[in-house]
Formats: structure tokens, C-alpha cells, sequence
């Protein structure tokens, strides 16, 4: 079993902080959408549309009936662990510093084939073993093999840790408290164990509902922080930049209304501000300070939350214009993961529907709950995704988006019609 | 489709002039530059030249952005049959069959086989991590152990499926290194005492320190002919009996408990007209001695799981009653890159011409050789092997 | 023109001393809150262009933008309806005459401290000049209540029914521009009007009434202790933008000594 993860020790006051390396990143053209399928939580491999082989390492070519119909499929978890071993050395520096790390070979259930994996240390050899795929700190899509049931600090697992974003004993920067988005997602992360909640308060002259409430958290310091204010991000980098393991952003500005209805760009000015400005601000003042942080120990740095309407994908032309400030921020997102690529950050986008708060409040159901998403992105953080979608709303348009992004924009188009 | 031809025997066609550029642990010289030095030693030994070697195969890893053919305006060759054999530890017994069927059918008289790599500090790790594409998606990512965390995992399975022990692999090692010390090019020099084998430090459990190979650099090589070519430069040579190889072999094993020798044993034999029993002497690709037990299996020296005993009941040395890897193998001669696929072979050729640089075998006739190579995934894509007899020789 | 040198020689020697009344730009400086359906007057924003270093080797420079409301600043005439369609009614085309005038300082500081929502009425108006002598035409009758010593939330001091701070009603804006004829009315809120103006009759009456009859506004004032009831002279220049409804601005008062 493993042993419960203590909270880390305060930082060494002369030892040098770690510097992240990446695990190996190269991969196939084709291994490349097992990274995708990954990155948001699904275990696919390329099943043979001609003859029903499951294809392992990721291939263009079924190694049966030499078809090229092979397609990306949900495969089940369950498998057996044939052969583990414990490695004792590497070529790599980010496994070097991690030793012993214990891989194995595993077959997967039915016809599957036998994959290598990461293996969780509760694992027994020769027993059975649930698989899943998830990222490592490259941004590269790994398998990795838990228990069959579910032991104890079975998140503690040092491999696991890698690949998750668990919120335990980590330090996180919730950047838009005033909300009840930004409550719920403080509320969630100590819940989870957070060590503690940085809440970001905008203009504090301007009270808010829950202030009270959301004080009393325990574990919890005010941030001072106004995203569109260049000086203040800075100052808050200064302050708690390198105590800031997640960052949670859920600062939105969410208006109705598209180019031709209204008149002037100063609400379209405020929505880029917010949405995309704001980040970009962050990422410039906290980003490399994170990214410098990603190695550090058991509360190093280990994500950057993105709280995005789902609308971000594809417009919605009745808020069309906060819908291109979510698509500009999405573009961002893209952007800074490409630039934490290996340093153990990993950028988690969580799309969302339209929120149950006074700007959805003429829109019929379903909504998304702040509680919910909040949930969602803990749950994305535990579990080390980097896309998840909250809400029916979220996950319908991204179900169609993923099928067809031509056709998900007309259909979009004609609800407008119907408006 | 009707029912195989049966192979062709390789009469008329001889090895000769076996040459080892002496190993080093890293060079800063190019693959080009080992290469080129084992092409001047089997001129120089057979005294041939350019002129005389139209045939030119080579194996290596470390020759990127070149090729064989890059090699041939390298060196000035003009050769009218070229080949380039990227199958590692089975490219010696491959790039023998390929250069002896040239030679039979005259579309060559003289070929050049080499094998070799170059070592700089970092080239290992950079070959690993761009070993191929199945590896790159799928086993050095996890790790980054390079073969030896491969090796680890079905030597486990092994262990348990046969109850084979770290003493049955020790034993291989602990003898081997006895034949390296008489061996001028070994890179190991010292004594290995089982004990010493059983209390090394743990590199990928079940495998440690003794199990595996140094990389290193070097080349390998020697010629391929006719007997009559041979007589005719004075050379001492070898016929080849019988030689098979084999790919991707058993794809739906879990893991890797055999290798494709199996699948073409009966004929392996029967072309050689010899039994096992017979054999002098047996070189098996060792990059790991949980391969060589799998060898002496798959090649009939025993039943499969059984070489546990072989290994138990046998003094595997030079003077011993089951001579094995006579060099000292890879294990304690090292690792150059495709030349491990050459050096059994090119010390068998050394002992069955009575031309051996350390111990001899006493009376050796007839040598096995056997290659095995390429751990595409997650196990190796490639076997091969041949049995050698002593020839002629107008010396 | 021995007056302005005699000015200027006063000023140099610290006899006509210079009274800063501007807050400083600031962008954690509270701005006028709407609610958010409503367009929102923009606080001030800084984004530094270069600061020797590889964008400006030499030189520290950087952009800023803001709402012609932020901080100290400046009301002109068209910035409410009721001004619209006076002449000459924006900050670059008023009569830059009106940018220095005297003023007077009506201290409801006490009566402002125990009430967030004192209302000054004319009765408080007339009150004041039986001790101090009438406001005088042309000048700048100022409001003092010391609300620019709060800071943060007491200072915007929003509750659920909106802002509470004091201003005038209707009768005490009347009283200035009729009676009186002040060129505008000064504050230290974030408004001429009271926090709950908009619930007067007529609505924000300061605004409605003072930019109707082509008068200016000041607010977010602050310093006005150190001033005089009478006596100062107010120099408020605002930026001269073009069309402008006000203007951010530096505003400072000549005080004898």
C-alpha cells in the first residue's frame, strides 16, 4: 500500500529547486491521437474496421488483414499485468530523478493486445489491472495500470502524481472570487485538500454577495487581483507567484448580443479584456514562474485551469461576441500549452455551457451549476485531464463539434433564426 | 500455393578473413571511421582490393544521414551488389546469407561484410530514444530504460514460466568473462565471480548490473567468396552448412518466451546434416543471458525451458564441455552497435580456421551461430542463424 | 499687468500657496458602478510600453486608457442629456475662462460624517453664506464632506440598494445656478449627485439641472480642508479632447497665505 503523501515541508531555503525535464515527447503522426483521445480521458486504440483487431502501438496498417480502416475506439480498462519490472536507471533525466519506477506489460482483456504501461505500485504482478490513458508531463499520451480495486492513498502513488493534477496539498489561485463560480470552485478545491485557497478579488471597493461567506473558508487569503489591470497582476505574481501550484481561472465576461446588434466595441473591448487579455496577462507574469516550478516537489506546480464556454469552439450568434472572446481565448489556451509542453504544467480547458448566474437567467434550462463545474474541474484535476466538458450543454456541442465543426456552425446559425 | 521449395545448399561458397577493429569504449571517431578501418583489415588480410571487392553489405546504427551506399564513395568502392542490413543482432548471420547467395549466383565475387558503430558520449541514449516508431509510441516513454527495461519484462516471465534463477543467467555471464580475459579486445578485463554476478546493483528488476551489455565502439567483419578465390589468395575459410532467419515470429505470444529459429528448426538441421550434439562450439546473441538460454532452446540443444540444465550441468567456457560465446560475447567484449551482430560469428570463423586471438577450442569443426536482434516493441523482430565448418585451407 | 507678476512672485515664494486636489490615477481607484446592462465607465488602465529594456534601451514609457470620468475629473455640459444641444458644451470647445475661477468651500463635513446620505439643501446653502457672505457669481461653490479621506468600499459605500453618499437635491442646485450663477458645483464622490440621486425629483438633479443651464461639474475632489470658505482660486483644465463629456484632469487651488 502506499503511504498517505504528507504535506510537503516549507521550501528549503538555499537547496536549488529542480528544474523540469520532460519525459520523452516525440511520438508518430498516428500516436498522436492516442495523445488526443488522452488528453481528455479515453482510452482508445485503433480497432480494424475489416477484421475487428485492436492494434497496439498505433499503427496505419492492420497487422491482420493489412487494411488501413483502422479507427480510434474505446477500449475497456480491465486487464492482466503479465510481467512487471522495477527500473533502477534510465536515459532520461526526468525518470532518473524519479527512480525506481515500476513499468509492466499487461494484457488487456477479450482480444486486446499487450500494451507497456506505467504501474501503480499496489499493483500485484500477475494480477488484474485497470488501464487508462492520460497525459504525462511531456502533454504525451501514456497508459497506466491501477490496482483492480481501489486501495488505499491509491492517488498518493508517486507515477500516479505525475499524471494527475491532484489538488492535495497544493496551493491554488482561484482568480475571479467576486462569483459564485469563483466560491464554488474555493469551496471544491479545499474540499479536495488544497493546502490553500488564494481568492482573487478585483476591486475590492466594489463589495460582492458571499463576501462573508467565502472569508470565513478556512485556509483561504484574500488575492488582490484585477486581471485587466496590468500593475496588479504583476503585483500579485510578486507577492504569491511562487506559491501558485494551480491556477484556476474563472474570470468571464458573458454579454448577449453580436456585432450588428450592438453599437460600439466597449462591451466587446471588456469581454476581450476579461477573457482573453486577462489570462494573457497572467500567463505573462505567473506562467513562467510555474513553469519554472513544475518539478518542485510534492506541491510543485502542476496546472493551469481555463474555465471556457463551450461556445468557444463554435459561435454562438446570440452571445456571438463573447463568443469570440472565448474563441480568442481558447486560441490562448493552445498557445500556452504549447509553452508548458514539458514542464510539468499542464493547461486544463474546462468547457462549460451557459452558467446557472444572472447572465444565463432568461435562458431556458439546462444550466450548468458553478457548484458543478467546480466539481468537474477538480475532478479533471484528480484525475490529470487536460479537456473536460461540464454540463449536457458542453458535452452535446463538443460531441458535435468533434463530429463536424462545418455542420455544428450552420445548426448554430439556424438556432439563431429560431431566436 | 503449392508446398516450399527446398533450400539450396551453399556449397562452393566460403567465409574467410575474420576481422575485429579493436573495441573502445567511446570514440570520438565516426561509424565511417570504424567501418572503413575493418574495410582496410579484410583487404589487407585477403589482399584485395577495391578493384578485387565488388560486393559491399554493411550494418549500423550509427552511420545517419548515410548509407551503404554513402559508404561506397566514401571508400571508393564500385561494388555491381550492394546491401544495407539494419537488423543488429541479427545482421551478421543475414548479411551471410544475402553476400553467400550473391556469390553462388554470380552476381558478385568478393563481398565485404561489416558490422560496426561508433560511441560518442550521448549517441546511445539518442539511438534509444529514436529507436523506432512502435518504441517511440509506445515503450520509451515509458522509462526511458532503453532495452533493458524490455529485456526485464519478459525475463520475469521467463523466470516464472521456467523457473530459470539468476544463478542459471550468472552462470553464462561468470563464463564468459572467463573467455574474455584471454580475449585481446575485450573491454572487460577483470575477473567475475558468481558472487559478485548475484550482489550487483539492480539496473531493471530481474535484470542487474552483469546482465547487461556496455555500448561501446567497434567493427566486425569478414568476406564472403568462393572456395576457389579463397584457395586462390591463400585464405583459410569455413563453409556454411545451413542458415535460416526468421522475422516477426509468433506475433500473438504475450510476451516473448521463443524466436523464429524455432519455426525453421527441422530444416536447419537437416541441410547441415549435423545434430546438435555435434556442435564444437555455439555463439548466441547475448545481449541479455536470458536470450541465450532462449537460444540453446529454440535451436535444439534442448527442450524448451530446459537450458536452465544445460547451463547448470556444463562448464560453458572455452575449455569446457559446452564452449559458448568464445569471445567472451557482448557481454564482456561489449556492445558496438550492429558489430554485437557480427562478433559471434566472426570469432567462430577465427576459431574453426584455428586463427582464435585468445583460448582456442580444441578440435573445433563445427561452430552454431546465431543472431537475434531488434526489439521493435517489445520484443525482438529478427533471428537468424547458420552452422559453420572448417574448411580447407592452403594457409 | 502688475497683478499677475505680483501672482507669480507670491506663488514662487510660497505666499499663494498650491493646493493639489486631484486624486491620483489609479487603477484600483473606484469608478461609478451601473448596473452591468449598462454600458460602465472604464477604470484607469496602464499597459507599459517599454521601460529600458529591449522595447525602449532609454526610455520608460507606457499607454493608458480610461473613461472621460475616471478619477478627478471634469463634467462638461454635454456629458448629460439635458446639455446636449447647448453651444460650445464639450471640453474643447468651452470657454477655457471657466477652467480658473474662485471658489468656495462649503463645509458639511460634520453633518456628512453623521450621515452617509446628508442631503444639501438651499436652506444649508443660505445657511452657510450668513457666515460666509454669498457665493459669488462665476465662481465654483465646492462641496466639502471629507469623503475623499474614505477609501475603497466606504468610499464608493455600496449597499444592496445601491451607493450612499451625500450630494444635493434639486433645490440647493437651483439655488446656485439661479441665485448664485456659479460656473459649477464641486464634490469629493464619485458624483455630483448623492449616492441614492437617482431616486430624487428630478433624478440626479446636480447633473440634470447644472449641465441643462451649461455649468460644470468636479468630483472626486480632494484636499478641499485645506482650503479657505472663500478666497481660493481653482485652476481645472481638462484634457482637450475632442467631443469630450469630461475629462480626467489635474486640479489645483491658489490659497493665500
Amino acid at each position: 500500500m502506499v503511504d498517505a503523501l504528507r504535506p510537503p515541508p516549507k521550501k528549503h531555503p538555499t537547496r536549488r529547486s529542480p528544474v523540469a525535464t520532460p519525459p520523452p515527447a516525440p511520438r508518430s503522426r498516428t500516436g498522436i491521437f492516442f495523445t488526443a483521445y488522452a488528453a481528455r480521458g479515453e482510452f482508445r486504440l485503433q480497432k480494424c474496421e475489416a477484421c475487428g483487431a485492436v492494434a497496439y502501438p498505433p499503427r496505419d496498417i492492420c497487422a491482420k488483414c493489412w487494411s488501413s480502416d483502422l479507427v480510434w475506439t474505446p477500449i475497456a480498462p480491465e486487464g492482466a499485468l503479465v510481467a512487471e519490472t522495477m527500473l533502477h536507471t534510465s536515459t532520461t533525466p526526468y525518470f532518473r530523478d524519479r527512480l525506481p519506477w515500476r513499468i509492466g506489460a499487461i494484457k488487456l482483456a477479450g482480444d486486446g493486445p499487450v500494451v507497456v504501461a506505467h504501474v501503480h505500485a499496489d499493483a500485484s504482478d500477475g494480477g488484474d489491472v485497470r488501464v487508462f490513458a492520460r497525459t504525462d508531463k511531456s502533454g504525451q499520451g501514456v497508459l497506466y495500470a491501477l490496482p483492480e480495486k481501489d486501495t488505499e492513498n491509491m492517488a498518493d502513488d508517486h507515477a500516479l502524481r505525475e499524471i494527475t493534477c491532484d489538488p492535495k496539498h497544493r496551493r491554488i489561485l482561484v482568480t475571479d472570487a467576486r462569483t459564485p463560480l469563483g466560491a464554488a470552485m474555493a469551496k471544491a478545491a479545499l474540499e479536495a485538500g488544497a493546502a490553500k485557497v488564494f481568492l482573487g478579488v478585483a476591486q475590492k471597493w466594489k463589495p460582492f454577495d458571499g463576501q462573508e461567506a467565502l472569508l470565513s473558508l478556512p485556509n483561504t487569503e484574500i488575492a488582490p487581483l484585477d486581471m485587466a489591470d496590468a500593475d496588479s497582476v504583476t503585483e500579485l505574481a510578486a507577492s504569491i507567484g511562487s506559491k501558485v501550484d494551480i491556477l484556476i481561472n474563472t474570470a468571464q465576461f458573458v454579454r448577449p448580443g453580436s456585432a450588428m446588434n450592438r453599437r460600439d466595441l466597449v462591451t466587446a473591448r471588456d469581454e476581450m479584456e476579461v477573457n482573453y487579455f486577462g489570462p494573457l496577462r497572467l500567463l505573462q507574469a505567473l506562467g513562467p514562474i510555474m513553469r519554472a516550478r513544475g518539478a518542485d516537489g510534492a506541491n510543485s506546480a502542476a496546472a493551469w485551469v481555463n474555465c471556457l464556454s463551450v461556445f468557444a469552439l463554435s459561435n454562438r450568434p446570440a452571445f456571438g461576441l463573447t463568443s469570440a472572446s472565448q474563441a480568442a481565448a481558447l486560441s490562448l489556451s493552445q498557445s500556452a500549452r504549447a509553452e508548458f509542453a514539458g514542464s510539468g504544467v499542464k493547461v486544463v480547458n474546462a468547457f462549460h455551457g451557459p452558467l446557472d448566474d444572472e447572465w444565463a437567467q432568461p435562458l431556458p434550462p439546462p444550466k450548468v451549476a458553478p457548484e458543478k463545474l467546480a466539481s468537474d474541474v477538480v475532478g479533471a484535476l484528480r484525475k490529470g485531464l487536460e479537456d473536460v466538458c461540464s454540463g449536457d450543454i458542453a458535452k452535446d456541442i463538443y460531441e458535435r463539434w468533434r463530429e463536424n465543426p462545418a455542420v455544428l456552425e450552420r445548426e448554430l446559425a439556424l438556432t439563431n433564426l429560431a431566436d | 500455393m503449392g508446398a516450399s521449395r527446398k533450400r539450396q545448399s551453399y556449397d562452393g561458397v566460403v567465409l574467410a578473413a575474420p576481422v575485429t577493429v579493436p573495441y573502445r569504449r567511446y570514440s570520438k571517431d565516426s561509424a565511417h571511421w570504424w567501418i572503413g578501418r575493418a574495410l582496410k583489415m579484410l583487404g589487407d588480410a585477403a589482399r584485395l582490393g577495391a578493384a578485387d571487392i565488388d560486393g559491399f553489405v554493411v550494418s549500423s546504427f550509427s552511420l545517419a544521414p548515410d548509407t551503404a551506399i554513402g559508404l561506397t564513395q566514401h571508400f571508393g568502392l564500385s561494388p555491381r551488389w550492394l546491401d544495407h542490413i539494419p537488423m543488429g543482432g541479427a545482421a551478421g548471420v543475414v548479411a551471410l546469407r544475402r553476400a553467400a547467395r550473391a556469390v553462388q549466383a554470380g552476381d558478385a565475387d568478393v563481398v565485404a561484410c561489416i558490422g560496426g558503430d561508433t560511441n560518442h558520449v550521448n549517441s546511445f541514449r539518442d539511438m534509444l530514444g529514436s529507436f523506432s516508431r512502435f518504441s517511440q509510441d509506445a515503450v520509451y516513454p515509458y522509462g526511458s530504460a532503453g532495452p533493458n527495461g524490455s529485456f526485464a519484462l519478459l525475463t520475469r516471465n521467463y523466470m516464472k514460466t521456467y523457473g530459470a534463477t539468476r544463478e542459471d543467467f550468472g552462470r553464462i555471464c561468470v563464463a564468459q568473462r572467463e573467455n574474455a580475459l584471454s580475449f585481446p579486445y575485450a573491454l572487460m578485463k577483470k575477473p567475475l565471480t558468481l558472487d559478485q554476478y548475484m550482489s550487483a546493483r539492480a539496473i531493471a528488476e530481474p535484470i542487474h548490473l552483469f546482465d547487461c551489455v556496455m555500448p561501446c565502439a567497434g567493427a566486425e567483419g569478414f568476406l564472403v567468396m568462393r572456395e576457389s578465390t579463397a584457395r586462390a589468395q591463400g585464405l583459410r575459410f569455413v563453409n556454411v552448412l545451413t542458415a535460416i532467419e526468421r522475422h516477426n515470429a509468433f506475433p500473438d505470444d504475450m510476451i516473448q518466451y521463443r524466436g523464429g529459429w524455432t519455426l525453421d528448426i527441422d530444416e536447419f538441421w537437416s541441410m547441415a546434416g549435423v545434430a546438435p550434439g555435434d556442435i564444437d562450439l555455439l555463439q548466441t546473441y547475448d545481449d541479455y543471458p536470458v536470450i541465450s538460454l532462449m537460444q540453446i532452446e529454440d535451436l535444439g540443444f534442448c527442450a524448451k525451458g530446459e537450458a536452465k540444465h544445460i547451463v547448470r550441468t556444463h562448464k560453458l567456457t572455452v575449455d569446457g564441455t559446452f564452449p559458448h560465446n568464445t569471445s567472451g560475447g557482448q557481454l564482456s567484449v561489449g556492445q558496438a552497435g550492429a558489430a554485437g551482430g557480427f562478433l559471434g560469428l566472426v570469432d567462430a570463423i577465427r576459431q574453426l580456421t584455428g586463427a582464435a586471438l585468445g583460448a582456442q577450442v580444441k578440435n573445433a569443426n563445427l561452430a552454431a551461430v546465431s543472431g537475434f536482434g531488434m526489439i521493435n516493441y517489445d520484443r525482438g523482430l529478427c533471428t537468424g542463424a547458420a552452422i559453420l565448418a572448417s574448411g580447407g585451407s592452403d594457409g | 499687468m502688475s497683478l499677475l507678476k505680483d501672482l507669480g512672485e507670491a506663488v514662487t515664494s510660497g505666499s499663494v500657496k498650491i493646493v493639489d486636489l486631484s486624486h491620483t490615477l489609479d487603477p484600483d481607484f473606484p469608478v461609478l458602478v451601473l448596473p452591468p446592462e449598462f454600458g460602465q465607465c472604464q477604470p484607469f488602465r496602464i499597459e507599459e510600453v517599454s521601460r529600458y529594456d529591449e522595447r525602449g534601451p532609454a526610455w520608460y514609457w507606457r499607454n493608458f486608457s480610461c473613461n472621460e470620468h475616471t478619477g478627478t475629473h471634469f463634467d462638461a455640459p454635454v456629458h448629460w442629456v439635458t446639455g446636449k444641444d447647448l453651444p460650445n458644451s464639450s471640453v474643447d470647445t468651452i470657454d477655457p475662462s471657466g477652467f480658473v475661477r474662485s471658489a468656495c468651500v462649503m463645509d458639511f463635513s460634520k453633518e456628512a460624517a453623521g450621515d452617509a446620505d446628508f442631503v444639501l439643501t438651499a436652506e444649508h446653502i443660505k445657511s452657510w453664506e450668513t457666515q460666509h457672505g454669498e457665493i459669488a457669481a462665476g465662481s465654483w461653490a465646492l462641496f466639502r464632506t471629507d469623503w475623499s479621506k474614505r477609501t475603497h468600499a466606504e468610499y464608493l459605500n455600496l449597499k444592496e440598494d445601491g451607493a450612499h453618499s451625500p450630494g444635493p437635491d434639486a433645490g440647493a442646485i437651483r439655488y446656485l445656478i439661479e441665485t448664485r450663477n456659479v460656473v459649477g458645483f464641486g464634490v469629493e464622490t464619485i458624483g455630483t449627485d448623492a449616492g441614492q440621486g437617482g431616486h430624487f425629483d428630478p433624478p440626479y438633479p446636480a447633473h440634470t439641472l447644472l449641465h441643462g443651464a451649461g455649468r460644470y461639474g468636479l468630483q472626486c475632489l480632494r484636499n478641499l480642508d485645506q482650503l479657505p470658505p472663500v478666497g481660493a482660486v481653482v485652476i481645472a483644465t481638462p484634457l482637450k479632447i475632442k467631443a469630450g463629456s469630461g475629462s480626467p484632469l489635474r486640479v489645483v487651488a491658489m490659497v493665500e497665505e
